[in-house]
């Protein structure tokens, strides 16, 4: 079991609330534009939806 | 109906219920709340989308499965309680039973009594004044905008960049003052300056002039300025009225414990979000609201933890709330973070680059660093935010 967190990049507008959540899942590229690591083991599951939670712009999806 | 029933259909609201159910709370949840919405993100209302348009539904919260049986009771506000008989009165005269009550009423924007006509007048909470002040907002446009906090300068930037001439008038010295202090206040000001933005600061609107609608205001220096809208953007009230009558600490949003527990003995009640003051261990110092984009859910969590075991009959958990205050603001295309409580800080000093481009500025008072503002320097904030939460292990 994989969780896979993915980021509409049209919707993301960069303010990085997913990257101070949990830094080691997200990262902001060169655009400002936030990244999620593609996939990632099910124990990570609760902080990626912490992530997701945060995101002012509803930016990120969890499966 | 009974269970629990939280007022409020707002973020605090939102994660409230979520928690509720996360901590094993398997009974009815009703959710009442003011706007005709389901619980919205409400930060991109004064930019992203008052800039290309108020698209509700793009801006609602995920509501998760757990949540697929709550009863949602939109439009409706709480008009009055008995916390002794367990019930609240809605607008519409239903009177809800309930066996634990969650006060998420959150807050409403303050008005002055200040004369003039009304027309033209608005203000900046939800996402219907938005969908009003987008209306308003054209090429050509005089925008006056009363109050230089966040909603005041972030409106000003989303309005200027629509092409609207925009002039700030606030009693304060610098915009967002208290929060930033007075030299990142300046160094905002200067953005917004060159943008096109005037400020008349240190003054008040002392009249609404028009007919019928509002066209000028004369401010308390004796200038006059055209405006075809006017924002009110002068902080907030908290939505507390309607537990009057009950004997609760209602001196400045409704006071709780670390649990966001409410101190009565008539009924299971907490308070999450913008109306609840509540202590911080991290910080010390009296109970505050505090009205951050992380607080509903951080409040939200616990008290739907606390209200859980207060359901269940067993003792909430009496750990300090350590939450990490947290807000941002993006003007132009500058980006504001901070994270502590910079607003209680005796001492200021800019720790990378200027005030006037990319910077990070700490904020210390005598127990050392309270807080910290970046502009346009997002990585550069993990380790003070690092060293702010290391405030909790240091306090033990």
């Amino acid at each position: 079991m994989t969780v896979r967190i993915t980021v509409d990049r049209s919707t993301c507008q960069g303010y990085g609330q997913c990257v101070y959540e949990a830094g080691d899942l997200f990262h902001l590229d060169d655009d400002s534009i936030s990244v999620a690591a593609a996939d990632v083991a099910e124990d990570r599951r609760a902080d990626a939806e912490r992530a997701a939670d945060v995101c002012p712009m509803q930016a990120i999806t969890v499966e | 109906m009974g269970g629990a029933v939280i007022i409020g259909a707002g973020l605090g609201g939102l994660r409230t219920a979520e928690s509720l159910r996360g901590s094993g709370y398997d009974g009815p949840i009703t959710i009442v709340g003011d706007e005709p919405h389901l619980p919205y993100s409400r930060p991109p209302l004064s930019k992203e989308a008052l800039a290309g348009g108020v698209d509700v539904a793009a801006l609602e919260f995920r509501r998760r499965p757990a949540l697929d049986d709550v009863t949602w009771l939109l439009g409706l506000s709480a008009v009055s309680s008995d916390l002794a008989a367990r019930t609240v009165t809605l607008s519409d005269g239903a009177v809800l039973a309930f066996d634990g009550l969650v006060v998420a009423s959150g807050i409403r924007p303050r008005r002055l009594p200040i004369p003039g006509p009304a027309l033209g007048r608005h203000l900046l909470r939800t996402a219907d004044d938005a969908q009003q002040v987008r209306a308003g907002l054209a090429a050509g446009a005089h925008v006056v905008i009363m109050g230089a906090g966040f909603i005041g300068c972030e409106t000003a930037a989303t309005a200027r960049t629509l092409g609207a001439e925009v002039t700030i008038v606030a009693l304060d010295d610098e915009p967002m003052i208290r929060p930033l202090g007075a030299d990142l206040g300046a160094g905002m000001r200067h953005r917004h300056e060159a943008h096109g933005v005037h400020f008349h600061l240190g003054r008040t609107i002392d009249s609404f002039n028009g007919d019928g609608r509002v066209e000028s205001v004369s401010l308390s220096d004796g200038t006059e300025l055209p405006a075809t809208l006017v924002i009110e953007a002068v902080g907030s009230v908290a939505n507390t009225e309607w537990l009057d009558g009950n004997g609760l600490d209602l001196s400045d949003g409704l006071l709780v414990d670390s649990g966001m527990r409410v101190s009565t003995d008539l009924a299971p009640v907490v308070a999450v979000g913008d109306v609840a003051r509540h202590p911080n261990a991290l910080f010390g110092g009296p109970p505050r609201r505090i009205e951050h984009w992380n607080m509903p859910t951080e409040t939200g969590r616990r008290a739907g933890q606390t209200l859980a075991a207060l359901l269940g009959g067993q003792p909430p958990s009496d750990e300090p709330f350590t939450a990490m205050p947290s807000f941002w603001s993006d003007q132009y295309d500058h980006k504001l973070q901070s994270f502590g409580m910079p607003g209680n800080a005796s001492r200021i000093a800019v720790a990378q680059g200027d005030v006037d481009g990319p910077c990070v500025v700490e904020y210390h008072d005598d127990s050392g660093l309270v807080g910290v503002v970046g502009i346009d320097r997002t990585p550069d904030l993990v380790p003070y935010r690092k060293a702010l939460l290391a405030r909790g292990s240091d306090s033990g």
